[in-house]
């Protein structure tokens, strides 16, 4: 019961960043009919966002201490976070110890911007293009924004701590009646889990309540009626892609507490996201979010001994293996609307 | 009616032409035409020789070969005698003089392995065959280092490994025309079970991930044969697939399974994510069977302990250098890469810089580039490792190259030396001692036979060297 219950726990942690990456890659599929093969690389500039405020409040000057060598035996030079100087080192560190959950204020405009940059100088040219094209086009995008932060980064995994008062884990077996240490779960892996649920509801809250929402799921269902309305539909669609971009940036910043970000942590995420959005059902919200959770799941339940002992390699195949499953028995994935991407 | 051209004498004259033309290529691929090019590949004509430096320039091991390039083109400028000449002047060998190899100037190109055995044997391929690289060297990756030994014993030039610490590179894989500078997985494990055992007893219950590929089995294999011999117990052995980015799935049971150590057998971007997993599970601070929980990196790197970055701390692993070494040969090394890069150099990038001189000294000392004549004069002395009785402990034995006392071994070119044993540091003052030394293992605890199982028995064989042409 015990095992039981903390693979769900993985699963729902898992699932949480599957299921924002893939709500972003169905909102632009549902509004543009895009393939964007580029999400992946969103969620890493978002990582990476949380990067650069980390280093930018970790900007030092140096002073130089005799007690101290470097390497070579010259005096040691120290570096001291401007932060530090002009606050004092408590708080001064406290600031830099926050900076991953400081760094979604800066993802947020950031990521918008990206996403209002990539739709309307790239993407907006590939709408009438073939699916095979948009791949080709994003997919191409992908490799050159990894690049480019290789470029300023490097290609080594960067830590990027959660800030100390939420490091450490939560002895969820007391709780429920188990022994110490029974089940224990990442406080930070929970705090990704509840703002991933909270990002989810932002998102169909905002479609389902708003105005512009019911524009935009109208021109999801008839883009011609919504445009013969006299609606400017593209540009709704614009900034729809842009909060898809943020979506995925904001995941992406949340998970660098969970492993050390690096450039190529996009495409980790990407073929998964697909595969998600596919089982889902193309361009149904609800879908691949549920589906997302699902995989996470059956993902984690996969990777435990007892699945890897009776059916060795099971945790590498599992997910495309429901995949097969699921198209075979419903073509249109779990919640997939009928017509889309169908001629 | 027509009238034919064809005489009995145009016949003839056409037919000679002919046949020379058919022959040329057995010419010039015979031995006459080796014979004038020294009979073995890519002999170096005129004043230089060409090196090729194999090293991940793209792919999630671009720093690390970025580094080993660095101590590579380091190397190159020694032996032509520029620089402060680094380890020139702490070898125990004397060939070397600072004026190339052979008087002749050394020239190198570089190819990128992207950390995958089919692009690293394409571009030592292109090295070879249109460079005239005469010798390939570099590399992060065992499976690469196979791949392209392979290629090299087929093309008939010398192969002088980079970072490779699966068995198989020396043991089953085992070449004549390739040699391994860096300590392996075996001995990895005979030199952290003393400090397993001083540090955290003789009854432990150990949980293995390993990284489900050639090298994670052998690190696996050596480090359980060497912590039951202490008395430990495997208490599981999981496989986790390489392309695996969350390991949270094979951590969260490990608690439960009565473990009180987890050792990762993890290498580069899995190590910094189990290993990061691992503590936001805040098993450093669990006490299981009335003991501390320990966790243990079998082989760390500069690189990997900056990617863990805090997460490392008091984290024991092994490693083939580290700059903080004290001896002669690794402060003349630290002063020169520190010098000139600013930053103190990798454990990957020494173990390249060995190599080069090493090779560049073999060719020196055995006064040609021919491959079996460099691998004499590499690995075929009668030196032995002082301290050790055994028929296998002959070889070539030098120092002042960084490591200590060193024998590259006769008998599977594998380079035997004292092992160090780090721990990450609890208060490092700046980005690069973020490793500290813990205990360094002499090379008589982690010596073994050259037909040692784990090495393939007595089936390994080096083959015979191919001089190519």
């Amino acid at each position: 019961m015990d095992s039981f219950i903390l693979q769900v726990l993985n699963g729902l942690d898992k699932g949480s960043a599957y299921a924002l990456i893939a709500l972003g890659l169905t909102l632009i599929f549902g509004t543009l009919g895009v393939v964007n093969f580029a999400h992946g690389a969103l969620f890493m500039i978002g990582a990476f966002c949380a990067v650069f405020i980390q280093r930018l409040l970790s900007l030092s000057f140096l002073t130089v201490d005799d007690t101290k060598k470097d390497f070579l035996g010259n005096p040691l030079k120290v570096e001291t976070p401007y932060i530090e100087a002009w606050f004092g080192p408590e708080l001064g560190g406290s600031i830099i110890n926050w900076s991953v959950p400081l760094a979604i204020f800066f993802a947020i405009p950031v990521m918008l911007l990206v996403g209002y940059v990539m739709e309307r100088g790239l993407i907006k040219h590939f709408y009438k293009r073939p699916h095979a094209d948009q791949i080709l086009v994003t997919f191409g995008l992908a490799i050159v924004l990894q690049e480019i932060i290789k470029y300023f980064y490097g290609a080594n995994p960067i830590p990027t701590p959660a800030p100390d008062a939420l490091a450490g884990a939560f002895d969820f077996g007391v709780l429920l009646g188990f022994d110490h240490n029974t089940i224990i779960y990442p406080y930070w892996r929970m705090i990704y889990f509840a703002f991933a649920g909270i990002i989810i509801a932002g998102v169909f809250a905002f479609l389902q309540f708003t105005t512009f929402g019911m524009v935009v799921r109208a021109g999801m269902a008839d883009r011609e009626t919504v445009g013969l309305l006299g609606i400017n539909i593209d540009k709704r669609f614009t900034l729809m892609f842009g909060i898809a971009a943020g979506v995925a940036g904001l995941a992406g910043v949340m998970y660098t507490p969970i492993n050390p970000p690096n450039y190529h942590m996009g495409m980790d995420f990407l073929v998964l996201s697909f595969v998600v959005v596919v089982v889902g059902g193309m361009g149904s919200l609800p879908g691949a979010v549920l589906a997302g959770f699902l995989l996470g799941i059956l993902e984690s339940f996969a990777s435990t001994t007892w699945a890897t002992t009776t059916i060795p390699g099971i945790n590498q195949v599992i997910i495309y293996l429901v995949a097969i499953i699921v198209l075979l028995t419903r073509p249109r994935g779990l919640l997939g609307r009928k017509g889309v991407m169908e001629e | 009616m027509s009238k034919s051209n064809f005489t009995r004498r145009g016949l003839l004259r056409t037919g000679a032409v002919a046949g020379a033309g058919l022959a040329m290529p057995t010419i010039f691929n015979g031995a006459s035409w080796a014979a004038s090019h020294g009979g073995y590949t890519n002999a170096p004509q005129g004043g230089t020789v060409t090196l090729g430096f194999n090293v991940p320039q793209t792919g999630p091991y671009a720093d690390e070969g970025a580094d080993e390039l660095l101590a590579q083109q380091l190397a190159v400028e020694h032996l032509n005698g520029m620089g402060d000449g680094g380890c020139l002047n702490t070898f125990t060998s004397k060939a070397l003089k600072g004026n190339g190899i052979l008087g002749k100037k050394v020239q190198f190109v570089t190819g990128d392995t992207q950390t995958k055995s089919d692009a690293a044997r394409a571009s030592a391929k292109s090295m070879i065959e249109k460079d005239g690289a005469i010798m390939i060297n570099g590399g992060s990756s065992s499976g690469v280092a196979v791949a392209v030994q392979g290629l090299c014993q087929e093309a008939g030039v010398i192969f002088m490994a980079g970072l490779t610490h699966a068995n198989d590179t020396t043991g089953k894989d085992r070449k004549a025309n390739g040699f391994r500078h860096f300590f392996n997985a075996y001995m990895s494990g005979a030199a952290l079970a003393p400090v397993l055992a001083k540090e955290m007893g003789t009854d432990r219950r150990a949980y293995h991930l390993t990284a489900d590929y050639n090298w994670g089995w052998t690190q696996e294999e050596s480090i359980v044969a060497s912590t039951e011999a202490l008395g430990w117990e495997t208490v599981n052995t999981v496989k986790t697939p390489l392309a695996s980015t969350d390991f949270s799935s094979y951590i969260a049971p490990v608690l439960n399974s009565g473990a009180d150590v987890l050792v990762l057998n993890h290498y580069g971007g899995n190590m910094v994510n189990s290993l990061s997993n691992a503590i936001q599970f805040d098993l450093l601070n669990k006490q299981v069977n009335g003991k501390d929980f320990k966790i243990v990196v079998p082989l760390y790197s500069e690189l990997m302990a900056a990617g863990a970055g805090a997460n490392i701390k008091g984290v024991l692993g092994s490693m083939n250098y580290n700059w903080q070494l004290d001896n002669p040969g690794s402060k003349a090394f630290v002063k020169s890469f520190g010098e000139k890069y600013g930053k103190p150099p990798s454990n990957s990038a020494q173990t390249c810089y060995a190599q080069v001189l090493l090779y560049a000294d073999a060719c020196e000392r055995a006064g040609s580039f021919n491959p079996c004549a460099v691998e004499e004069a590499l690995t075929g002395g009668d030196s032995s490792m002082p301290g050790i009785s055994s028929d296998a402990n002959k070889g070539f034995l030098f120092d002042g190259l960084g490591n200590g006392q060193t024998l590259y071994r006769r008998d599977d070119h594998q380079c035997f030396k004292d092992v160090l044993v780090v721990r990450g540091a609890e208060n490092p003052t700046n980005a690069y001692d973020t490793l500290e030394i813990v205990e360094v293992t002499p090379v008589e605890k982690v010596w073994y036979e050259p037909n040692n199982p784990m090495f393939g028995g007595d089936e390994a064989k080096l083959g015979s060297c191919n001089p190519g042409a």
